[in-house]
């Protein structure tokens, strides 16, 4: 366990040394802030849009951070040949997958705490309204689907030729369920056989990240999901994660190392 | 030859920079049809904008719902939108509840597992939340502002639920402005006179305006005219109703008989005029605003 740890050590110090989440984070805090700043019929109500906004920005950076930062862990190693000293010492194939994937993990979940905190100041400054829970509840929604979308990252990453070939498939691979996933079998019941079970098979085999998509409970004031229901989407997510680290060891296993 | 500095050389650009754009920039605005009211829309996008204001006032009408909303994936039968129909004075009964219910039952245990975490109630915005669609409509108008209903139902909102007379004509006169000839806009800039100012002579010289637009924009266009007969009966109606208020119940009746003619209920209408001609007749007829 502690090898893993070390390991995740590297990748969240990794994280705060590069630039990308700084650069998110200031783009989402201007342009949230800009965004607040109009005054539409001189009514200083008015803050569903604001939370909108800052909400996509948030998802859209969380994806952005999760997906590039993993992208990169294995093939930067290869290609700097420090996979070779990692692996002369004590360290599994397997300790590295996990190592890398929780380092992931964890340095988004810092980044989103930050940017959720960001969003509470702002949103509650507006409407003198702070519901902490529902926050923490689409907090931590978010970090389960993202813990999917790291280990899918690192699974491509295996297989991948390059990073940015495993940042344009994950991205279009998590948009995609994100935006469609959901209606697959809406999509489905409309088709002729054999399209009809094609689709299907991919509704039923997919990641329905869709799940923990509830900004629209937290912008529109909606409240709460039940907490069994989360602890059941948490472990679904679980499920998904654990498999893509699978096929991602198993990738590893018998990968050549030399570039 | 002399050799330049180059802070001089630098200076020379910039002088013979500021000496053109001095000559060139009165040219340059007539180069362009662009007019300088244009707003930053208009300028990135040009036309193309009108296409987003479409999405921007389907947004208006998902934040009416609260974000219950049919995707393009989900069956929903076409119609107008609510916050359109909202602003005519439609109300939804048990039937429209029941064709709002586009989700259906659940097909499988990922559509019933995933609906703990969606939106899957049907609500309108209501106690003053109803002001988070108008940043979509001030978009929108932005986006096209010969979009008439983007401000009729920007004025409806924020004179009838927000309060708000005041910024819903001048929402008005500034779609009056971008559409002279809306009768529409009108129409609703006489329900503001009326219903919120009470100045029924204000009101009544804007619905007779938004009456002769109707007659010139159908005047040689029968289809036109006979699908766009709502805005004639919500027209003469009202201005039937204004003069019945008013004690003129002649007119009152003239206007309520041109409704009649286009009514969906012309027994209805019937029954209002059969009130007023009562009314007349009744030796204790003393006109309502006189009373006040």
């Amino acid at each position: 366990m502690n090898t893993i740890l070390a390991l995740s050590g590297v990748v969240i110090k990794e994280m705060y040394r590069r630039k990308d989440f700084y650069v998110l984070f200031v783009l989402t805090a201007l342009i949230t802030i800009a965004a607040g700043a109009v005054n539409f019929f001189h009514d200083p109500k008015i803050v569903r849009y604001v939370k909108d906004i800052c909400m996509l920005l948030i998802w859209v950076s969380a994806l952005l951070v999760a997906i590039v930062t993993t992208a990169r862990q294995i093939p930067a190693e290869r290609e700097s040949r420090t996979i070779f000293p990692l692996l002369a010492k004590p360290v599994t194939r397997w300790q590295v997958i996990v190592g890398k994937f929780l380092g992931c993990w964890l340095a988004t979940g810092l980044a989103l705490l930050v940017f959720y905190v960001f969003f509470a100041i702002i949103t509650g400054s507006r409407e003198q309204h702070w519901p902490w829970l529902t926050y923490l509840q689409a907090l931590w929604l978010q970090w389960v689907m993202i813990a999917v979308v790291i280990a899918l990252s690192l699974c491509v990453s295996i297989f991948s030729a390059a990073p940015s070939s495993t940042t344009t498939i994950c991205f279009i691979t998590v948009a995609g369920i994100l935006m469609v996933g959901g209606h697959l079998n809406t999509v489905a019941l409309r088709q002729s056989q054999p399209l009809q079970n094609i689709f299907y098979t991919i509704y039923f085999l997919i990641p329905h990240l869709e799940w923990f998509d509830i900004r629209d409970r937290v912008v529109y004031d909606w409240g709460l999901v039940d907490w069994l229901d989360c602890l059941l989407a948490s472990v679904y997510a679980a499920v998904y994660a654990g498999l893509f680290l699978l096929l991602a060891w198993l990738g590893f296993r018998r990968k050549s190392l030399n570039t | 030859m002399m050799k330049a500095s180059p802070y001089l050389l630098l200076v020379l650009v910039l002088a013979v920079g500021f000496t053109l754009a001095t000559d060139l920039e009165p040219r340059a605005a007539q180069w362009s049809q662009r007019s300088k009211s244009d707003n930053v829309f208009s300028m990135l996008f040009g036309d193309g904008r009108r296409l987003f204001a479409n999405q921007f006032f389907t947004m208006a009408d998902v934040y009416f719902h609260s974000g219950y909303y049919p995707s393009v994936f989900d069956q929903r039968e076409a119609g107008p939108k609510e916050i359109v129909a909202t602003s005519h004075g439609h109300k939804d009964s048990d039937e429209d509840e029941k064709k709002e219910d586009f989700l259906g039952k659940p097909k499988d245990w990922i559509d019933r597992f995933g609906r703990h975490f969606r939106i899957t109630e049907h609500t309108h915005l209501e106690n003053n939340n109803e002001r988070e669609i108008l940043p979509w409509l001030r978009l929108a108008a932005e986006m096209d502002p010969q979009m008439i209903e983007t401000y009729t139902v920007g004025s409806y909102f924020l004179r009838e639920h927000l309060n708000q007379p005041k910024e819903a004509e001048a929402f008005l006169r500034e779609g009056l402005r971008n559409n002279p000839d809306s009768y529409e806009i009108l129409f609703e800039l006489g329900r503001l006179y009326n219903e919120n100012y009470h100045d029924t002579e204000r009101a009544r010289n804007v619905w007779q305006l938004a009456l002769n637009k109707w007659y010139d924009r159908y005047k040689n266009d029968p289809t036109g005219a006979k699908d766009n007969k709502l805005g004639f009966e919500e027209i003469t109606v009202n201005l039937a109703r204004l003069e019945e208020n008013a004690g003129n119940y002649e007119a009152a009746i003239r206007w309520f008989q041109a409704t009649q003619k286009v009514s969906p209920v012309p027994d209805a209408i019937q029954q209002q005029i059969d009130a007023i001609k009562a009314k007349m007749a009744s030796p204790t007829n003393t006109p309502a605003v006189l009373l006040h």
